[in-house]
């Protein structure tokens, strides 16, 4: 080996860890600067502030880990189904294949995929969580994203818990092809079990919640709560752009925009965050009941009428 | 369904299926100098001929993805309400989503299926430049999304199973639509059609685009024509976020596993239905017919169980769809 390919090969094998090392240093240093206005702070007081710049209140994007530190309570949260893996069904491969990405992915994130689910204590109320991580794939949803939440909720709807979900995702995950778009269905099924049982259920929209997401579980909430200034919507500004041929509207498909056209309940800064869930929590517990009587013989009559195309009722 | 079947056809040529083009206009010209020269040329063109079909039935069993999603939007493609037409007995279109609007680009109403009363629903393409752009192509706005809902509503007061065709490139993408929330629209319904007690039987009867395919798409059963597609993102979308190169939608469309028969090994579809050779174009009525018995199979077999049984089967049946693997803690 010639000097010259010693060092080419240094170079090429130290690059990314050089790389990742200087991220990780201005994630993990003594100071951050805001993205937004360009103030240095102290990081320790940064995170006190829930990663909310005090100068002019920008929420530097966090992830699962710091949310769930955030949320819950000291040492009560209990993840779950951490074993789900993803996989590559469709042998899916673009300019890399998706089983190197998935790899990739994961050393550089420490995430299995793009969801964190578990159940924990907000301020005393037990919760069912999932929090949603933009580092793994944008939060792209495929299979392993849809099974960790239908299980979530699933056991909410059997243990009777509220569910509380945190979004960051650029909707479907392609790799996964239309495994990914069932995912959607399979999740508002459960979601469908969870709120015939009249259980609560708030999405909170972070940056950004968009596409598939946006189209299920996101938009499912009782109560659908959003952090200030992130992008939330549907379709994605480039595709709307090129169907209009125009500019968008300044402040489309920000969470004040969907606040204002009624498909959001509140902003809440994240300061605040824990603190409204809780509230909502505890004004949502389960009241004594009335006797149920009424509705059991309501859906009865609703059953015989229903089965009028059937020639022959096997009840 | 009418003018599909004997307006003058203009030829709209698929790019493969010019060799057999090529073919049949051979034989006809061999045809007409045989009888200008009175020549019997019989034996010939009995060949030539069993050459095409063969042909034909070669070029049309090979198709690739990217051919199919090509028959998929094919103009001359059957539509929601040619196939409406074609399998009802009685047929009213109902309008409006009760706030506001009336989407052309999704329609619905009652009617009957060999004595079956029945609400029937799907995306709705133009059959004309000028009726493509009032449709918007079959891309439904939230409005559309709501009307499907409340129709679907109707049907499960009156206890009439739901049959929706799915044909849509994908939800309409415009400023209006998100003010007006595509989004929430299609996550209601996702939700709601779990808790409807009547049959739900989708079919994709050519594009099948995203979520607005899904948007009319949680059924007890979902059907599929041979030459229609399913996808997450539409290959063009795909090949530009992924390959950053939109002329790489062809190895998207492979990629991404759309046709019927991935679909039918990923556990998504239940029944594939077969075309006639040539596509469904190529003969609108028997298609027609085709969908007609398996639309009757499927409600018949549907109709035997309980409300709380196919609920629950239409739960299960979505619940296993996922590929993953898990680990033992």
């Amino acid at each position: 080996m010639s000097l010259f390919d010693w060092f080419a090969n240094r170079k090429k094998s130290t690059s990314p860890i050089s790389q990742e090392r200087q991220e990780r240093e201005i994630a993990d240093g003594l100071w951050t600067k805001c993205e937004a206005c360009g103030v240095v702070a102290y990081t320790k007081d940064l995170r006190a502030n829930q990663m909310v710049c005090r100068d002019c209140g920008h929420h530097i994007r966090i992830y699962s880990n710091e949310r769930i530190r955030q949320l819950i309570d000291n040492n009560t949260w209990m993840p779950m189904d951490e074993g789900v893996r993803p996989t590559d069904p469709l042998q899916f491969r673009d300019r890399k294949s998706y089983r190197d990405r998935l790899r990739d992915t994961q050393e550089k994130t420490s995430l299995v995929d793009a969801v964190n689910t578990g159940v924990g204590l907000l301020e005393g109320e037990r919760v069912a969580l999932g929090v949603m991580d933009f580092r793994f794939m944008g939060g792209s949803m495929g299979s392993v994203v849809g099974e960790k939440l239908t299980r979530l909720i699933e056991r909410a709807t059997l243990e009777r818990l509220p569910v509380i979900i945190i979004c960051a995702s650029g909707g479907a995950r392609m790799q996964e092809g239309m495994l990914s778009l069932m995912q959607m269905a399979k999740i508002s099924a459960a979601l469908e079990r969870h709120r015939e049982a009249k259980l609560l259920y708030i999405p909170v929209l972070t940056h950004p919640t968009t596409g598939g997401v946006t189209a299920s579980f996101a938009m499912l909430g009782d109560i659908i709560l959003a952090e200030p200034k992130a992008t939330i919507g549907f379709a994605g500004k480039r595709v709307i752009e090129q169907t209009l041929r125009e500019k968008l509207p300044e402040g489309f498909q920000t969470s004040e925009y969907l606040l204002q056209h009624g498909f959001v309940d509140a902003i809440v800064p994240r300061t605040n965050l824990k603190s409204t869930l809780a509230q909502l929590i505890r004004l949502h517990r389960p009241q004594p009941t009335q006797p149920t009587t009424h509705h059991v013989s309501l859906s009865g009559v609703i059953n015989v009428g229903t089965e009028r195309y059937a020639p022959v009722s096997p009840e | 369904m009418s003018n599909v079947v004997t307006s003058e056809r203009k030829p709209y040529l698929l790019d493969f299926e010019k060799p057999l083009a090529e073919l049949e206009n051979r034989i006809e010209q061999i045809r007409e100098l045989a009888t200008e020269n009175g020549v019997d040329v019989t034996d010939q063109i009995r060949q030539l001929e069993s050459r095409a079909l063969e042909l034909r039935h070669e070029i049309f069993s090979n198709l690739s993805p990217a051919q199919k999603i090509q028959l998929a939007r094919h103009p001359r493609r059957p539509s929601t309400l040619d196939y409406i037409q074609a399998i009802s007995d009685e047929w009213m279109e109902l309008h409006g989503d009760r706030n506001s609007s009336d989407d052309p680009a999704l329609v619905g109403g009652v009617g009957s299926i060999a004595g079956r009363p029945v609400v029937m629903l799907g995306h709705q393409k133009g059959r004309d430049t000028k009726d493509n752009v009032a449709r918007r192509f079959g891309m439904a706005s939230p409005g559309g999304y709501r009307k499907a809902m409340r129709l679907m509503e109707h049907a499960d007061r009156f206890g009439m199973p739901i049959i929706t065709f799915i044909d849509t490139p994908g939800a309409w993408a415009g400023v209006e639509a998100e003010q007006l929330g595509q989004g929430e629209a299609i996550a209601y319904n996702l939700r709601e059609m779990f808790r409807l007690d009547v049959p739900i039987i989708c079919t994709v009867i050519g594009e099948g685009g995203s979520g607005g395919a899904l948007g009319i798409g949680v059924g007890d059963r979902l059907l599929m024509f041979e030459h229609s597609v399913y996808t997450v993102a539409s290959p063009e979308a795909c090949a530009s976020i992924l390959w950053k190169d939109a002329t790489k939608a062809p190895q998207a469309a492979e990629a991404l596993k759309i046709t019927a028969t991935d679909l039918k090994n990923l556990g998504i579809l239940d029944d594939l239905l077969t075309e006639p050779i040539g596509g469904a174009h190529s003969d609108p009525l028997k298609t027609a017919t085709i969908l007609k018995q398996a639309l009757l199979h499927h409600l018949t077999e549907l109709s035997q169980m309980t409300n709380s049984e196919r609920r629950e089967l239409r739960y299960q049946k979505f619940r296993r769809i996922g590929v993953f693997m898990e680990l033992s803690a």
